[in-house]
């Protein structure tokens, strides 16, 4: 007998493990028959997943935390026994402000504190001539984007609620925005920061990982109600997904991966553009200047997809950090517990499995982070909305 | 305020047959002032210039991620919005996600002033569908309609039957072989352009 799911994506390339799944019989493998729906907002489906209209979700990490804590909507306590991918974002920006930025630098500019050093330099010399503050794009406000945006010119001395306008836009109308001037930059996931250099209309300045090693993207999302009616069902869900993503890592299967991921229906962009993304392998200069890195996404390598606790934690603190929430220690319990490393150890026959195997966060700047004192991690940054 | 007396409902919606539809709905119920915004370009820019208590959406519109940013405070956003925070406003979450709108409102606004145009709102787009899904059924039927005497002319010309005959040829085919006499017709056409 199989069982009918309903799941939601946004067509962005960290959904590669839950559309591989489907699309190449993992899923069915698993006794699972799955309606993949294709959404347009992260609203719809946190939504939808919410009030059962979905039964899983492809959905931001900070959202599902969100969620879970009851922050800017009702409270749906979520879990994710499944991460979809690591990292995978990047920051772009336009040929004018790279061009800015350039000429303050002093280093070298794949270090994210110059860079950030340098847009610092750039936002004192425009308010010293009165020019209007640079606008920075990001996908919602509880996303990876808005805490690594944040997270990286904080660094540098620029306050992100103060010194530049953070603007949510969805990732679909970035590149157009960034061409008609009506944002400076942006950060998304893939494959948007590539459509813009392809267009030549923007920059790669960072990946997501040089501000960040390590950092919870999206993760497959069910509610906590559902999961524990359904485990079995769960447990087969994130078997498919792993599988899914042990495929899509192979590199003689990238090829494939790609074009079924490319088909208009799924993510709706060019396979090249899509398999570019997967092997880390980015255009960042409209002049045509590659960077390689094994670090841009990870789905499923380097134990990516085992949920990480310790993740959950961080984003927890940027929500502090910025304002978004106050510090709580059951409110960080209550994050912690949406990331689920049981449930994935159980799916994959592994329930011994060592619970305290955190790869860490590697922030580029700041102490190690150490979800046991959050209090004492924040103090050491300078800017943000939090009084201790 | 002029919340007082009507509500200020701003309507963000790309389709204008819908946003008619409704702001007609609203305007007999006595709401005047309500404005439509078709454009998304400076979305969040143009609503605080018409600063309204309440901003409905549509589900299909990406840019509902972008209202979803007026809960925080922030440079571009001085003054939040707030609601549906409570356990009790699931059911109405529930009732407009599945009617394909979401509501959003401006603090300050009363709870039993948000309700009848929360309402309003799902009836009208639930009533919206309808007309869609029938206008769809309608085009659907013609488009058969056409199939089956195109079909029909095929087996008279071929076969020397009258209408009458080629017509109960087909039905009589359709239910032996448990199909629609649609599917029968379509046959038949796909035939004879692979025998022509």
């Amino acid at each position: 007998m199989t069982t009918p799911l309903r799941i939601g994506f946004i067509p962005l390339v960290d959904a590669s493990a839950l559309i591989i799944a489907v699309d190449k019989g993992f899923a069915a493998a698993e006794g699972l028959d799955v309606t993949l729906v294709r959404e347009v907002s992260w609203s719809n489906v946190r939504d939808k997943l919410n009030i059962g209209m979905f039964d899983a979700a492809h959905l931001l990490a900070p959202v599902a935390i969100a969620s879970s804590l009851g922050l800017g909507h009702i409270k749906v306590p979520i879990v994710a026994p499944f991460n979809l991918g690591l990292n995978g974002n990047a920051i772009t920006v336009s040929p004018a402000l790279h061009a800015a930025i350039m000429s303050e630098i002093d280093g070298d500019a794949l270090d994210p504190m110059a860079t950030a050093l340098a847009l610092a330099r750039v936002v004192a010399k425009r308010r010293k001539s009165g020019a209007d503050p640079l606008t920075f794009g990001m996908t919602f406000p509880f996303s990876t984007h808005n805490y690594q945006l944040r997270f990286w010119m904080a660094a540098g001395g620029v306050d992100p609620d103060e010194d530049v306008r953070l603007v949510v836009l969805p990732p679909p109308y970035m590149v157009d925005s960034l061409a008609n001037g009506q944002v400076d930059a942006f950060c998304v996931g893939a494959p948007w920061n590539s459509i813009a250099v392809d267009l030549g209309v923007g920059h790669i300045l960072h990946f997501s990982s040089d501000i960040l090693v390590r950092a919870a993207e999206k993760v497959l999302a069910v509610r906590q109600s559902w999961s524990e009616k359904n485990s079995e069902v769960l447990a087969a869900l994130t078997r498919a997904a792993a599988k899914a993503a042990d495929f899509i890592e192979h590199p003689e299967n990238r090829a494939e991966a790609a074009h079924i991921l490319a088909r208009p229906q799924r993510i709706g962009v060019d396979a090249e553009v899509i398999q570019r993304t997967l092997d880390g392998r980015l255009k960042v200069s409209p002049d045509g200047a590659l960077r390689e890195s094994s670090r841009y996404l990870l789905v499923g390598r380097e134990g990516a997809g085992r949920p990480d606790p310790a993740q959950a934690a961080w984003l927890y603190a940027q929500m502090v950090r910025w304002g978004q929430t106050e510090m709580r220690p059951d409110a960080l319990r209550t994050a912690m517990g949406v990331f689920r490393p049981e449930l994935y150890d159980t799916a994959m026959g592994r329930p011994d499995a060592s619970s305290d195997s955190s790869g860490g966060i590697g922030a580029f700047v700041g102490p190690a982070f150490n979800p046991d004192d959050i209090a004492g991690h924040l103090a050491a940054f300078k800017i943000g909305r939090w009084k201790p | 305020m002029s919340a007082e007396s009507s509500p200020k409902i701003v309507i963000v919606d790309e389709s204008p047959i819908r946003a008619a539809i409704l702001e007609e709905g609203l305007r007999e119920a006595g709401y005047t002032g309500v404005v439509h915004i078709s454009e998304m370009q400076s979305l969040l820019a143009r609503i605080y210039a018409l600063d309204p208590d309440v901003i409905l959406i549509d589900l299909e519109n990406p840019s509902r991620d972008v209202l979803e940013q007026m809960f925080q405070v922030s440079r571009a956003v001085r003054r939040p919005i707030a609601m549906f925070v409570d356990q009790s406003d699931a059911a109405s979450i529930q009732a407009s996600v599945e009617a394909g709108v979401s509501a959003y409102i401006v603090d300050g606004l009363k709870k039993e002033r948000i309700k009848p145009i929360l309402d309003l709102c799902i009836s009208r787009f639930n009533a919206f569908a309808k007309l869609q899904d029938e206008l769809d059924r309608t085009k659907s039927a013609l488009e058969e309609r056409k199939v089956i005497d195109r079909a029909k002319g095929i087996l008279m010309k071929v076969k020397g039957l009258t209408e009458e005959e080629a017509y109960v040829l087909m039905r009589s085919t359709a239910m032996r072989e448990k199909k629609k006499i649609g599917e029968i017709a379509q046959s038949i056409l796909t035939a004879s352009e692979l025998l022509k």
